[in-house]
C-alpha cells in the first residue's frame, strides 16, 4: 500500500534559515499521528510543508497522486478577521468543495449535497443558516472541520484544534475526530500541546524538536526517555 | 418624480447617473473583501494617487483616465506587495505613497497652471468631470470589474474567509488578491473625478461596513451593499442637484445617514436578543 503522504529526510525553513530538518514520516489510510513539540519546534512549519504552503528546502514530500486530485482537508487555526466575519455556516462549508470546481464558477448541485452531508457527520445542520461570527468555540471547529471533510475525507491536517475549546467542548471535539478516524478511515496528522489527552488518541506520536526526538507509536513513546522529560514539565 | 425627469433632460447628468451607478456598484462589491481583508486603507491610498497621476497627465497635456489607469494598478500591486511581505508596515507604508503622490500632484499644477478650481474638482469631485468618451471607457471597464467579480465569486469568498485554507485546496490566493486590487484601482480611477480623490474611498467602505452591521450571510451583505450603494449615490445626486451641493460630499452623507441606521438597527436587535436571553434564563 502506498502512504497518502510521505517525509524523506526532509527540511524546512525560511528564506534558507532552517526550522527543521531530517524528517522522515509516513502516514497511511487509517493512521492517526500527532506532532507534539514546545513552541518554535517547527510544528507549524511542518504542517504548512505537508499542506504545500512552503518547500522543503531539502528531501521530498511526496503526496499520494489520488490525493493530490482531490486537495488535503485543513484545519487551520482561526484568524483574527474571522471573528466579525459575515457568513453563514453552509457558505463557510461549502467553500472546502472549491478544488473541485476548476475552473466553472458556481458549485453544482453534487457540491451541494457533499456539503449537506459533512455538516449532517459533524452535527451542525440545524445551524446551516446561522451567523458563523456567532458561533462557539467547538461550534466553529465543527464548521472548519466540515469544510475539510468537503476538500477530501481521505487525509485531515488539523492544526491545534482543541486550543482554546472548554474541557466539554474539547473532548466532543477528540470524540468526533476519533469517529472520522475508526468509522470512516480517514487519516488524522494532528498538530497539539495537549498531550495528555493525546497520548490516549493518537495511534503514533511524532516529538519535534527542530529534529524529531522521537517517532513511533504512543505505547513506545510512552516508555521513551523523550515523553519522560516532556511530561514532567508538563506537569 | 418631475425634478428627476428634469435632472434626466440635462445630458451631463445622464453621464454622471451611468458611470456613478456602475462605479458604485463595483466598489460596493469590492469593498465588503477590502473591509473583511483589513485592506480598507488601500482603497484610501489608490485614490491619492490616482489624483498625482491625473494632475501629472493634464499639467503633460494628456487625457487622465488612460494615464492614471495604468499608474494606480501598478500602485495597487505594490501595496498589496508590500502588505504580503510585511516588510514594510502596510498601514505605514500606505500613508506614506498616498502623501507623496498628493505632493506631487500638487506641485506639477501649481509649477504648471496654478491652484485653480480644476484641482479643487479632482480633490472633491464634480459632476462636469465625465466626457462622452470617459463614459464608454467607464461602462467597459465596470462591466468587466462585475463580470469578473461575479465568475470569481466564490473564490474571492474563499480567500477572503480563510486564505491559508484557500491555498492547502490550490486555490491561487495570490493571483486573486492580485485580481482585487486590480479591480479595485480601476474602480477608483473611474470614480475619482465625479467623487473627488478625498472622497471616493467611502463609496468602498459605507456600503460593506452597514451591510455588515445588520446581515449575517455572505451573499447578503454582498447583494444589500450593492444595492445600498446605488440607492445612496442616486440620493446624493438628488440632494446634489436640488441643494447645489457637491456630488462626493453629497454621497457619502448619504452613505453616512444609511451607516447610522444600520448601527441603530444592529444596536435594537442585539437588544432583543439579550432581553429574550435573559428572559429564557429567569424561566
Amino acid at each position: 500500500m502506498e502512504p497518502l503522504i510521505a517525509c524523506k529526510d526532509v527540511s524546512l525553513g525560511y528564506e534558507n534559515r532552517e526550522v527543521a530538518n531530517g524528517i522522515n514520516l509516513e502516514v497511511y489510510p487509517g493512521d492517526y499521528l500527532c506532532i507534539v513539540g514546545e513552541n518554535g519546534s517547527g510544528k507549524s512549519t511542518l504542517v504548512k510543508g505537508l499542506i504545500g504552503l512552503i518547500r522543503p528546502l531539502n528531501g521530498q514530500i511526496i503526496v499520494d497522486p489520488a490525493l493530490k486530485e482531490e486537495s488535503i482537508g485543513y484545519l487551520p487555526q482561526q484568524t483574527a478577521a474571522q471573528k466579525d466575519f459575515p457568513a453563514t455556516v453552509s457558505e463557510v462549508v461549502i467553500s472546502g468543495c472549491l478544488k473541485r470546481r476548476g475552473f466553472l464558477p458556481f458549485y453544482s448541485k453534487k457540491e451541494k449535497q457533499q456539503a449537506e452531508k459533512n455538516m449532517e457527520r459533524l452535527g451542525i445542520k440545524d445551524i446551516g443558516k446561522k451567523c458563523y461570527r456567532e458561533l462557539s468555540g467547538g461550534q466553529k471547529q465543527r464548521v472548519l472541520l466540515a469544510r475539510a471533510l468537503c476538500a477530501t475525507d481521505k487525509l485531515l491536517i488539523l492544526d491545534e484544534p482543541v486550543t482554546g475549546l472548554d474541557p466539554s467542548a474539547m473532548a466532543e471535539m477528540y470524540q468526533l475526530i476519533r469517529k472520522l478516524n475508526e468509522e470512516d478511515h480517514v487519516a488524522i496528522i494532528m498538530v497539539s500541546h495537549d498531550i495528555m489527552n493525546i497520548l490516549s488518541e493518537a495511534k503514533t506520536i511524532l516529538h519535534l524538536k527542530q529534529q524529531p526526538l522521537f517517532y513511533g507509536s504512543v505505547s513506545d513513546y510512552k516508555k521513551s526517555e523523550v515523553s519522560r522529560c516532556f511530561l514532567e514539565v508538563k506537569k | 418624480m418631475e425634478m428627476i425627469y428634469e435632472m434626466l433632460s440635462y445630458s451631463f447628468i445622464v453621464r454622471a447617473f451611468i458611470v456613478g451607478i456602475l462605479v458604485s456598484l463595483c466598489a460596493s462589491l469590492l469593498g465588503v473583501s477590502l473591509v473583511l481583508k483589513r485592506y480598507s486603507m488601500i482603497g484610501d491610498g489608490l485614490s491619492h494617487v490616482s489624483f498625482g497621476a491625473l494632475a501629472v497627465a493634464l499639467a503633460m497635456g494628456y487625457s487622465p483616465l488612460p494615464v492614471s489607469l495604468p499608474v494606480v494598478v501598478i500602485a495597487a500591486v505594490l501595496l498589496l506587495r508590500l502588505s504580503e511581505t510585511g516588510k514594510l508596515r502596510s498601514d505605514a507604508a500606505i500613508a506614506l505613497i498616498a502623501s507623496s503622490s498628493l505632493a506631487i500632484g500638487i506641485t506639477v499644477t501649481s509649477l504648471t497652471s496654478g491652484l485653480t478650481a480644476d484641482i479643487d474638482s479632482y480633490m472633491f469631485g464634480s459632476i462636469l468631470a465625465m466626457s462622452g468618451e470617459d463614459v464608454i471607457l467607464s461602462v467597459i471597464l465596470s462591466v468587466i470589474v462585475l463580470g469578473l467579480y461575479l465568475v470569481c465569486y466564490n473564490k474571492i469568498f474563499a480567500v477572503t474567509f480563510d486564505e491559508n485554507f484557500s491555498r492547502a485546496t490550490g486555490v491561487r490566493v495570490s493571483f486573486y488578491n492580485m485580481l482585487i486590487a486590480i479591480l479595485t484601482a480601476v474602480t477608483i480611477v473611474l470614480g475619482m473625478r465625479m467623487m473627488g480623490a478625498l472622497l471616493i474611498s467611502s463609496l468602498i467602505i459605507f456600503p460593506a461596513l452597514t451591510s455588515m452591521r445588520v446581515l449575517k450571510s455572505f451573499r447578503g451583505v454582498v447583494i444589500c451593499s450593492a444595492v445600498l450603494s446605488v440607492v445612496a449615490f442616486v440620493a446624493g445626486m438628488i440632494i446634489s442637484y436640488e441643494y447645489s451641493t457637491p456630488v462626493g460630499a453629497s454621497v457619502v452623507l448619504a452613505n453616512l445617514l444609511f451607516f447610522l441606521c444600520a448601527v441603530m438597527i444592529g444596536g435594537i436587535k442585539k437588544e432583543k436578543k439579550n432581553s429574550s436571553a435573559i428572559k429564557k434564563n429567569n424561566n
